[in-house]
């Protein structure tokens, strides 16, 4: 038998065509693109991957649902490999290219410093939805994760008193890591202690060695670690191996964000307490339904969700859905107004209001205490504002301001 | 005192880690005059294949002293006979050949086992001097990097089989018509250098964590030290990791370790200014 070329050649070109009308045919209409930015490799990827898994459950519960206003919701997913330039590549992507509807994701506040511009100037709104150093001031950001006012202000008031006075900071040295460190020593000093000293260390830093001993040399009573990655878990071991933690005890107001308490062993782990607004174990029905489902769906595969990112992820989506929702349509400008009336997620971490003035919101905080390969959840905080970016921000008044306010301590 | 104690223990473990992750690259350049710009992932392939062994339930010593130079001298004879081999003699393209070699050899890696962290604690527990405790595994380092070099050091000086490799280190034509055969050597000298990476590599997983491109964290500062030591092997990569290394150990101490690492780079390029020829281009001339 002869192969004709032309006939060939169409061959081919329906065989590439039928997968792409047959899933608009089986959608039926036009699908609403949401752009997924997270990292799923590299240093990041401790916390990029269950955040992924998490934004893809919640797409598919919606589309199971019937889908958004009537059309099905594509979630398109881009990893950055932990890379801040391909951050601003994707983000341009989303925004040009895809047309998304929403942009969800950034995870390191560098990263959202990198894409929050672009989408701003593309007019493409954005959700950004992890615990982060507080004050983006921005109509077109939501941030839907905890911030100092709501998190370490409650993990300070519960260890100082436990533990001591003399605080010892160490912390990841950009921007998340520089401004948390000045809100750590601002609830130290409001509950009458004192930061002996911060160290700052660079992302890729996997020798601690150094900073242990210094950190003995200075005595304190408590070591907080703002750390972040997969090179700083590193920290905890070395920690523990130079027998430090028998002898100073740690909080952190990082730890456990990904799948720290997993890859550490439970001796190197146990007993750094930490606040979130999200703990896989909290105890509440409507966490366990939300798990139920969850690793029904996922198998065996389903991550360990840790602290707040992932489940922040989840929560993400849904504000966004129900602005879509009750703003009847995805245009930018509809959705924003929509969310800005204040609207509310009852979801696995409690309740969730969007706060207008901040574009921030209200959430249920958690304390708890990293126990056997996961956590113990010790007390929780209901209905807690971001009253550090209330402070600044006000959007109602000012809809068309676009900084970052920093919190100003004196070190 | 305790504090001198301290200070003198971390300056000790640092050095330590400077010489072993540079010993490899070293013997390599040093007798062979070949610049193995893979290096760096010569270190992480020794680290993947300890961690590795290890999770398939081998004892974790048995995996890192045995297993991880095993594999790596293993890979490095075929990479011997592969590539460099063919490229004797012209070290521009020896560089360009191995640093294509180490961007594969990260994919490879990435591909198999993916862009991501993996690690293992240290084993051994931790120690005290006076009031202030350290990681027991820092002082196996420090024992592990004099045994490692006492041992090279012995067997280019005592045995016939380091003779010969002196010899052809020295004059590689004249060895050879002494009936020694250059290529032999030089391929088991690869092969022992790749090896000695791959112990290294093995040696700083536990607290540098083990991802493909871990390497990168490692080459330069490997590089810095065999240039700075210059010409003499063993003499120039001892004398030069002991001074970087304090110099780092003692920035990091002072202030952060970013300016730690940046002490390092001004020291290392104040005596290339000095004395262009490394360190054993003036001192120690005639060792090893």
């Amino acid at each position: 038998m002869k192969i004709k070329r032309r006939a060939a050649l169409k061959g081919l070109a329906a065989g590439l065509a039928a997968p792409l009308v047959l899933r608009h045919a089986a959608l039926g209409a036009d699908p609403i693109k949401v752009v997924g930015i997270h990292d799923a490799s590299g240093g990041l990827d401790i916390y990029g991957k269950p955040m992924i898994a998490c934004l893809d459950f919640a797409v598919d519960e919606v589309n199971a649902a019937g889908g958004l206003l009537g059309r099905p919701v594509q979630l398109i997913n881009y990893d950055p490999q932990s890379n801040i330039q391909l951050y601003t590549q994707f983000a341009t992507q989303a925004a040009t290219k895809d047309h998304a509807a929403v942009v969800q994701g950034g995870i390191t506040s560098a990263s959202r410093e990198a894409i929050r511009p672009i989408l701003d100037r593309y007019r493409t709104l954005y959700f950004y939805n992890t615990q982060y150093e507080g004050g983006v001031c921005d109509r077109n950001t939501f941030c839907t994760g905890s911030t100092p006012a709501q998190n370490v202000q409650k993990l300070m008031p519960y260890i100082m008193p436990k533990w001591g006075k003399k605080v010892y900071v160490i912390a990841a040295d950009y921007n998340y890591g520089q401004i948390t460190s000045k809100w750590i020593t601002k609830y130290t000093r409001d509950g009458g202690g004192s930061v002996l000293a911060v160290d700052f260390f660079p992302l890729d830093v996997t020798d601690f060695g150094p900073a242990i001993q210094k950190i003995q040399q200075a005595k304190p009573d408590i070591v907080v670690s703002a750390l972040v990655g997969g090179a700083h878990v590193s920290f905890y071991r070395q920690w523990a191996a130079s027998g430090m933690k028998s002898r100073i005890p740690m909080a952190s107001t990082t730890f456990g964000g990904g799948n720290e308490t997993l890859i550490l062993s439970p001796e190197e782990a146990d007993g750094i307490v930490c606040a979130y607004s999200y703990f896989q174990e909290i105890d509440t029905p409507a966490n366990k339904a939300f798990l139920e489902k969850f690793h029904a769906k996922m198998g065996p595969n389903a991550p360990y969700l840790g602290a707040e990112l992932a489940m922040r992820t989840y929560v993400g989506f849904n504000l966004w859905a129900e602005g879509v929702r009750k703003a009847g349509s995805i245009d930018r400008m509809k959705v924003i107004e929509a969310l800005e009336t204040g609207i509310v997620n009852h979801g696995p971490p409690g309740t969730t209001i969007i706060d207008p003035k901040t574009n921030h919101v209200t959430l249920d905080v958690y304390l708890a205490e990293a126990h056997d390969r996961g956590f113990k959840v010790l007390q929780s905080f209901p209905d807690q504002p971001p009253s550090d970016t209330q402070m600044v921000c006000d959007l109602q008044k000012h809809p068309n301001e676009n900084k970052q306010y920093v919190v100003d301590v004196k070190m | 005192m305790d504090i001198v104690f301290a200070v003198g223990f971390q300056v000790m473990s640092g050095v330590a880690t400077l010489l072993i992750t540079s010993l490899g690259l070293a013997i390599i350049f040093g007798m062979m005059r070949v610049i193995n710009l893979a290096h760096g992932e010569f270190l992480m392939l020794g680290a993947y294949a300890a961690i590795l062994s290890a999770r398939a339930g081998l004892n974790i010593w048995i995996a890192m002293l045995v297993v991880a130079p095993l594999v790596v001298g293993g890979i490095g004879l075929v990479i011997e006979r592969l590539i460099i081999r063919r490229l004797y003699g012209r070290m521009v393209d020896t560089m360009l050949a191995t640093w294509g070699l180490s961007l594969a050899l990260i994919g490879a890696v990435t591909m198999i086992f993916g862009n991501t962290v993996a690690g293992f604690s240290a084993p051994l527990g931790s120690f005290a001097i006076g009031s202030f405790t350290a990681s027991a595994y820092a002082l196996f380092l420090i024992a592990a990097a004099i045994v490692l070099f006492g041992g090279i050091w012995a067997l280019l000086r005592f045995t016939p089989a380091g003779l010969i490799a002196r010899g052809t280190m020295q004059n590689a034509e004249m060895a050879s018509a002494l009936g020694v055969s250059p290529e032999r050597v030089y391929a088991v000298t690869f092969a022992a250098g790749s090896a000695v990476s791959g112990l290294a590599g093995a040696l700083i997983a536990p607290f540098s964590g083990v991802v493909p491109t871990m390497g990168a964290a490692f080459i330069a500062k490997s590089f810095i030290t065999v240039i700075t030591g210059g010409a003499a092997m063993l003499a120039g990569t001892f004398s030069a990791s002991g001074l970087l290394g304090t110099v780092a150990t003692l920035g990091t101490f002072a202030t952060t370790p970013v300016f730690g690492e940046v002490m390092m780079l001004v020291v290392a390029i104040v005596l290339l200014r000095l004395l262009p020829q490394g360190i054993t281009g003036r001192f120690f001339r005639r060792s090893l």
